[in-house]
């Protein structure tokens, strides 16, 4: 029941995402100023689309931790293709926050896998 | 001129994106998916970010991306490292047409 509730949730996300980049309802945050990178955002949205089929397919957890990490690399593409679309310098202060935080979360992945505690 | 330059350090980095994905989909293995698309995401991650030094220039936004760029190349052979690592002490099987394990020979 948890696991469904949990799936529903992301489906959700990805649709509201997918509606976002499709729709563009608010034009201050996705003002494409070149339709090449509005299609470059495509690109990486059918990227982390193939992830996320990996995350939901994988048949051992190594597999989901391994496209989890691809994932948390593919964000920092779309905060460089939206620093650059929309002229805001944010985005890449956003990127390298995330970067860390990917890292952390996959050596904590790693340790996971290895069955050890978290404090060797 | 600049900006011509930023947008071909971008369709690089989106083809190597685009082929380290479809790494992690067709490849057979735990392993090959890990050395596939983690090569092929990090180069092309950080191609997309010199598209994006040579838009902005010596800017703060432009030094950052080069700092990104700095950070991502230490940490994603790390983090792949430790992943297999776990992968393999977590007892994922090879592919059954692997060649060999040096690994397992090694903990014997």
């Amino acid at each position: 029941m948890m696991g469904r509730l949990r799936w529903l949730l992301g489906f959700v996300v990805l649709v509201a995402i997918a509606l976002l980049a499709w729709l563009n309802p608010i034009p201050s945050l996705l003002e494409w100023q070149s339709p090449f990178l509005k299609h470059s955002f495509y690109v990486l949205f059918f990227c982390g689309l193939l992830c996320l089929w990996r995350i939901l397919k994988g048949p051992t957890p190594a597999d989901r931790a391994v496209a989890i990490d691809i994932l948390g690399i593919l964000v920092l593409g779309f905060c460089a293709i939206l620093g650059i679309a929309t002229g805001r310098d944010w985005y890449i202060d956003i990127g390298i926050a995330w970067a860390l935080q990917s890292f952390i979360s996959t050596l904590a992945l790693a340790k996971y896998l290895e069955g050890r505690d978290f404090d060797e | 001129m600049n900006e011509i330059i930023g947008y071909v350090f971008i369709v690089i980095g989106l083809a190597f994106d685009l082929f380290g994905c479809l790494g992690l989909i067709r490849l057979p293995d735990v392993y090959n998916r890990l050395q596939a698309s983690t090569k092929c995401v990090t180069l092309g991650t950080c191609s997309i970010l010199f598209g994006l030094f040579f838009f902005k220039g010596f800017t703060a936004a432009g030094i950052k991306a080069i700092l990104c760029i700095i950070f991502i190349l230490l940490t994603a052979p790390v983090s792949a490292h430790a992943l297999a690592r776990g992968a393999h002490k977590s007892g994922v099987k090879l592919w059954a047409k692997s060649v060999c394990d040096k690994y397992a020979e090694e903990d014997k």
